[in-house]
């Protein structure tokens, strides 16, 4: 029985025997990313889960060439990475960056963004898990709005996190990047697909993928899917592509799922009150009126 | 070879050129800036074949040019003070992964207060990180030290990068006339760079990895032996531009009228030239002086400084810069290096010129008088006693 | 071909390289100690749909004559593989101890 998404990328594994926690999101988009780009890709992965989980002397898990960059320099390392062999003559490779929701929208947005403005040929994945899951749960700038974390705790006063997430999507759109798209691991074949047309464009390309953590976000490691899949039924998280100046919305749910439901599921949001997700619900739908006003369908 | 007029910091951005790095991140800082510039305008006009990238922090420059070490690419950046600080994390990371880099730092003030002109606070708070560290009297040693740099970094022993540091507008923006080498010599003198350590499309590698407990000291161990053998690998690296260049130099430091001093300046950088004139003038009066430039902080120059100062009556560490709430480093550096050859001399220390403020002729002499007749152990010129004892 | 576990998987002060470069894809321990549940193929159900291999974290799941077989060594036992298998060909069972 043939999977055409299957038979499009690599049957070789290049990210494997690593120590990531039973069903994390971020290494099954690791992994789906490199079986797309082939032992050609060079990885530049900052210090966060990927690296610290991949990258023990001696279990060494990546397959194809990879480095461990400084926490703010993904972007930065990838240009170098990309400059150097090109220099050195090198044509047929693919410098790709993993980072993490605070590696790439708190201490790396500034490389990211300078790499964007050079237009370096590179593609800059951040795989959002939510929050700084390798220290332990702490709140990062892509922690979506009452969240709790070791740093964002649920109380009688504040429940949990009090600010929504960056809109990395749009602030990488805004240097007028040659591509950037969004992505979920629930949605794997849209995602292959995404680093398949971003591997053919040349330019800086960016890959924002929600890639849940079911330790952080307190659900069952095999639940990881699943509420990859849910976070955009229900509408807050989209499908979507900036390409020559314009966006695009891939995926329109016909009705969205119910937010209550997606929230009440994971042990970040539990203790949210019927107000609090009323608020959520409606900032998801002043999201919608923007995105249907604004990106092509 | 051809004769110019140039800054400090045209002169290495001409060492350079001859060295053809292959990758450059340049970000601008005072008073480093015209390197990059210069630099720029070479790959403009085509006498330099090299990727410039216009990173957008010191951060990023060294990350960039560590990502191009890793792809077997020989790296430049340039930077200087705060931006040297900025940059600090990526200093460590490139000497832990051996990438034999090579930048220059103007050496400048640190904040706070702001200033920018030239002590030596930044590069010396930073002998920790790692780095080979050279500190250049001229624009003509700026030069060929740029030149040399590479062959000492990438030297299969070393394996370290380098920072070569200049006297912030001192030297940087100081004009004298200064011999080029040609092309020709220059890439007689200096191989392409050839390595293992670095990303490898029919061997793939995976780099700058964790190690723990076990091994990650070891990681380390050898990567102190290896700015351990820089020192003989500068040796034999000045032999041979010698024999190129004709240009000769003395290694991790240079004397001047030592054999027989009773009283010495320890010193590094630019302020060495007055300390010589100096000496020459006391040594008029009857009075033996004598000067040692440390040209290297790293690898430190032990045995040499130990050889000279042993038998000296007492010696002064000269330098722009203070580890507040102890000393100058150079001074606690030259003093171990005393106390681990069993000598036992008087040694002073004095701090001057931080923040650009001058030393004087008359400084200098007065610096041979006071260690003469003793004095503080540590003083800083014009002011006073430092208050860390007799 | 997968990484392996390789013979050699300890290194003197000779062995442990000169920086820090070193054999991409080079495995010294496994995972399988993780588990505590593990995915078991119902052959008879399987279809090689491929799905469960799209979809493992891990890539343990290789299809081989059409149908799913696992690298126990490495599989984490985090059920995705089960969940993702519409036709219920993966069920997971208790870690023999």
């Amino acid at each position: 029985m043939a999977n055409k998404v299957a038979d499009s990328i690599s049957r070789e594994e290049y990210f494997y025997g690593h120590k990531a926690c039973a069903g994390c999101g971020g290494s099954l988009a690791v992994r789906a990313a490199l079986k797309v780009l082939g032992q050609n890709a060079v990885s530049v992965l900052p210090a966060g889960c990927m690296s610290a989980v991949g990258f023990n002397f001696p279990q060494l898990c990546f397959s194809n060439n990879s480095i461990i960059s400084t926490f703010a320099g993904t972007a930065s390392m990838l240009t170098g990475v990309e400059a150097g062999l090109r220099a050195r003559g090198y044509k047929d490779f693919t410098a790709v960056g993993f980072a993490g929701d605070g590696g790439t929208a708190d201490i790396g947005i500034q490389a990211l963004s300078g790499a964007i403005d050079r237009n370096d040929n590179i593609i800059y994945i951040c795989y959002d898990n939510e929050a700084y899951m390798n220290t332990g749960i702490q709140k990062s700038g892509l922690t979506p709005f009452g969240a709790k974390t070791t740093t964002t705790p649920a109380g009688a006063n504040i429940h949990g996190n009090i600010r929504p997430k960056k809109n990395m999507f749009e602030i990488a759109a805004a240097h007028d990047i040659p591509y950037a798209a969004t992505a979920s691991v629930g949605y794997l074949p849209d995602f292959i697909a995404k680093v398949q047309k971003a591997s053919q464009i040349q330019g800086t390309k960016y890959i924002h993928v929600i890639a849940p953590c079911p330790t952080g976000w307190g659900v069952a490691p095999d639940a990881t899917v699943d509420i990859a899949k849910e976070v955009v039924d229900c509408g807050l998280w989209y499908l979507a592509e900036y390409e020559n100046g314009s966006f695009k919305l891939n995926h329109k749910p016909k009705e969205f799922t119910d937010v209550a439901a997606y929230l009440k599921k994971q042990g970040r949001f539990r203790h949210l009150t019927d107000e609090d997700i009323q608020m959520i619900t409606a900032s998801r739908d002043k999201k919608w009126d923007y995105i249907n006003k604004n990106f092509e369908l | 070879m051809s004769r110019k007029f140039l800054s400090g910091n045209e002169a290495f951005a001409e060492g350079i050129r001859l060295a053809r790095p292959q990758v450059i991140s340049a970000y601008p800082i005072t008073p480093q800036t015209i390197v990059v510039e210069r630099l720029s305008e070479m790959v403009e006009d085509g006498s330099l074949s090299a990727e410039y990238v216009h990173v957008e922090s010191e951060h990023s420059a060294l990350s960039c040019a560590i990502g191009a070490s890793a792809a077997g690419a020989r790296a430049f950046t340039a930077t200087s003070s705060q931006g040297l600080l900025y940059m600090a994390e990526c200093l460590y990371y490139a000497a832990g992964g051996r990438f034999p880099i090579v930048m220059m730092n103007a050496d400048r003030s640190t904040a706070l207060p702001w200033n920018i002109y030239g002590d030596q606070r930044d590069s010396l708070s930073q002998l920790d990180s790692g780095w080979i560290q050279s500190y250049a009297e001229n624009a003509q040693e700026a030069l060929d030290l740029a030149l040399m740099s590479y062959r000492i970094a990438e030297d299969s022993r070393v394996q370290t990068p380098y920072m070569a540091n200049l006297d912030g507008f001192v030297l940087t923006h100081t004009y004298e006339t200064v011999d080029i080498p040609t092309h020709e010599q220059a890439d007689s003198f200096l191989p392409p760079y050839e390595t293992d350590n670095r990303i490898d499309f029919d061997n793939p590698k995976n780099m700058a990895f964790s190690a723990g407990p076990d091994t990650n000291y070891i990681f380390k161990y050898k990567a102190h032996k290896g700015l351990l053998a820089a020192a003989e690998v500068i040796t034999e690296t000045e032999k041979e531009f010698a024999d190129i260049f004709g240009r000769h130099y003395t290694g991790l430091t240079e004397n001047y009228r030592t054999d027989d001093a009773d009283y010495i300046i320890v010193t590094l950088g630019s302020i060495a030239g007055l300390c010589r004139e100096t000496a020459d003038k006391l040594r008029g009066q009857g009075i033996k002086a004598g000067v040692v430039r440390i040209r290297y902080m790293r690898p430190f120059p032990n045995e040499e400084i130990a050889a000279v100062l042993k038998n000296v009556k007492a010696y002064a560490v000269l330098e722009k810069d203070i580890s507040f709430g102890n000393e100058g480093t150079v001074f606690t550096n030259v003093n171990s290096a005393l106390k681990k050859a069993g000598a036992d001399v008087r040694g002073y220390n004095f701090i001057g010129g931080l923040g650009g403020r001058n030393i004087s002729a008359a400084d200098i002499e007065k610096i041979y008088t006071d260690i003469a007749n003793g004095t503080d152990a540590v003083n800083f010129i014009g002011i006073g006693g430092g208050n860390n004892g007799k | 071909m997968r990484p392996y576990v390789r013979e050699k998987t300890g290194f003197t002060f000779e062995e442990v390289p000169e920086n820090t470069c070193f054999e991409a894809g080079y495995l010294t321990t496994v995972n399988s100690g993780w588990r505590s549940i593990r995915p078991v193929i119902n052959a008879a159900k399987c279809v090689g749909c491929e799905q469960c291999y799209l979809y493992c974290p891990d890539g343990v799941i290789a299809i081989q004559g059409g149908k799913a077989v696992i690298d126990y060594d490495f599989c984490k036992g985090c059920g995705i593989c089960a969940k993702i298998c519409k036709i219920g060909a993966i069920e997971m069972e208790a870690e023999r101890k």
